[in-house]
């Protein structure tokens, strides 16, 4: 399944070249939009991700759905990257190790199970 | 703008019925709302149907014409999705035709089939209700998308899995008398902490139960229930709905759920009551930490201060402002596109004082009901009121 625009974007998070949606009120989001979510406006223009984000919440998932059978137990975070938050799959440590406050970049792997790319957050 | 009564309600049992149709459930619950309301068949005008999961889980669309034939109907059906607050708005919007004049008798409800589903496909229909682009993909389930707002409410506010313990407990104590509810079985703040982890926070006695079952409620004008000479001393006086960015992500705040507090805003000035008129509760409690986040909401706490409130005793049913007395989605089960209308099912029991649990609140004479969808992306508030 292609999905135009959040394609795009999770390339770009591969090749270091993570961006977001801003808008002129300071509002960040995530494609596909045409609208900021939180204001409204159309003038939405590409800034660059910060490199690095903080784990503001995570959970250790024991029982995931049919896509995630080969990788249980697995740690689902979301961390705070200025304008805009990301919600991954934490990779490159113990599931239950993962803290909040924690630094992170995000980078893109792929799902054991589905071999689709997922948005993956690592400590820095 | 005339009033609405709830002129009938009919339950199924909540509990596993894998082998049953959800075209069965909700043709039960129906034939028994109607039964219960004395409305004959030709004035129900239409239905309103809400449903999840149905294409999912039995490979069927279209399902509100389907449920209307079940329950003998020949009249407009159609289907309300919102997740588990598909019942929710289901029934508010049937109240809205009552009251703008289109239609005097409606009927509302819901159902949901799930348990003959494996939990890896149960798990993967609701996390549906999720945003599939940026936190399915990432993993997040349903019980995972409630374990990291816990986990974000604990770190800014505080609180335990003790805490929250506390209010599967007492849940499970308000199902025992109830004969629609899935669990007869008390348990222990000991049993929940020690039950397997599903998502950390979220143990199993934390999550309500996966649930088959189905609601239906007959609604009419307070005209047509005078001139039927109907027995309906519940009205429903309020209604209000929010909403709030699908994806966590994108909120504000990951600890607070803005869509209830906008819900329960418009639902109080609607029935022109304040939170502090409200008498008894029923909530949606898909996880015990929603019960906290839905207390606050509603206005019964600052944030913060509702995680102990099962602790300290002012929710239960000898409590102050009981909630949950039917055992909610926790223990009575959350058949979710049934939900919401089975909350106000309960409730009106609850306040007729023909609810196994009506002696905890024999002077209410104002209840509130929340049903959420989602991660609180959604959320219908009602409030309902008694005649004394």
């Amino acid at each position: 399944m292609t999905d135009a625009g959040y394609d795009d974007w999770l390339e770009a998070v591969d090749d270091g070249e993570g961006y977001y949606l801003a808008c002129p009120e300071g509002h960040g989001s995530l494609p596909p939009r045409r609208v900021c979510p939180h204001c409204g406006s159309t003038e939405l223009d590409q800034a660059a991700l910060p490199a690095a984000g903080t784990v503001e919440t995570y959970t250790v998932c024991y029982v995931g759905g049919p896509d995630f059978e080969e990788e249980e137990p697995y740690a689902t975070a979301i961390a705070d990257f200025g304008d805009v938050r990301l919600t991954g799959l934490v990779r490159g440590m113990d599931p239950e190790d993962v803290t909040v406050g924690m630094s992170v970049e995000a980078r893109v792997g792929t799902n054991r199970t589905t071999g689709d790319d997922v948005l993956v957050l690592r400590t820095r | 703008m005339t009033g609405v009564r709830v002129a009938g309600v009919g339950l199924t049992h909540f509990g596993r019925h894998p082998e049953r149709t959800g075209r069965d459930l909700f043709g039960e619950a129906a034939l028994s709302a109607r039964e219960e309301s004395a409305v004959p068949l030709e004035d129900i005008e239409s239905i309103n149907y809400g449903n999840f999961m149905g294409a999912l889980a039995e490979r069927q669309g279209h399902q509100a014409p389907l449920m209307a034939e079940m329950a003998g109907l020949q009249c407009p059906a159609t289907r309300y999705e919102e997740a588990c607050a598909s019942a929710g708005v289901a029934v508010r919007e049937a109240v809205r035709t009552v009251r703008s004049g289109e239609a005097d008798v409606m009927l509302a409800g819901g159902c949901e089939r799930m348990t003959h589903l494996s939990t890896a496909d149960v798990t993967e229909g609701l996390a549906t209700a999720a945003d599939e682009l940026y936190e399915i993909r990432a993993g997040t389930t349903f019980p995972g998308a409630y374990a990291l707002m816990a986990r974000a409410y604990f770190e800014q506010f505080g609180g335990s899995r003790e805490d929250l313990a506390h209010v599967a407990v007492k849940n499970h104590d308000n199902a025992l008398p109830n004969e629609y509810a899935q669990f007869h079985r008390a348990i222990t703040v000991d049993e929940v902490l020690e039950a397997p982890m599903v998502s950390d926070p979220v143990g199993l006695l934390d999550a309500c139960p996966v649930t088959d079952g189905a609601s239906a409620l007959v609604l009419v004008s307070d005209e047509y229930a005078e001139a039927n000479d109907l027995d309906a001393p519940v009205s429903i006086t309020g209604s209000g709905q929010g909403g709030d960015h699908l994806a966590l992500q994108d909120r504000e705040n990951l600890a607070v759920t803005p869509a209830t507090e906008r819900a329960a805003a418009e639902a109080y000035a609607d029935a022109g009551c304040s939170a502090a008129d409200v008498d008894v509760v029923e909530v949606h409690d898909c996880f015990t930490i929603a019960e906290v986040m839905a207390l606050e909401g509603l206005g019964f706490y600052d944030l913060g201060e509702g995680i102990g409130a099962a602790r300290r005793g002012e929710t239960t049913a000898t409590g102050e402002r009981p909630v949950n007395l039917s055992g909610g989605l926790k223990a009575k089960g959350h058949p979710v596109g049934a939900t919401g209308g089975s909350q106000i099912a309960e409730m009106t029991r609850l306040l007729r004082g023909d609810h196994p649990n009506s002696d905890h609140v024999e002077d209410a004479t104002l209840g509130v009901t929340h049903n959420a969808g989602g991660t609180v992306a959604s959320a219908v508030v009602h409030v309902l009121e008694v005649d004394r």
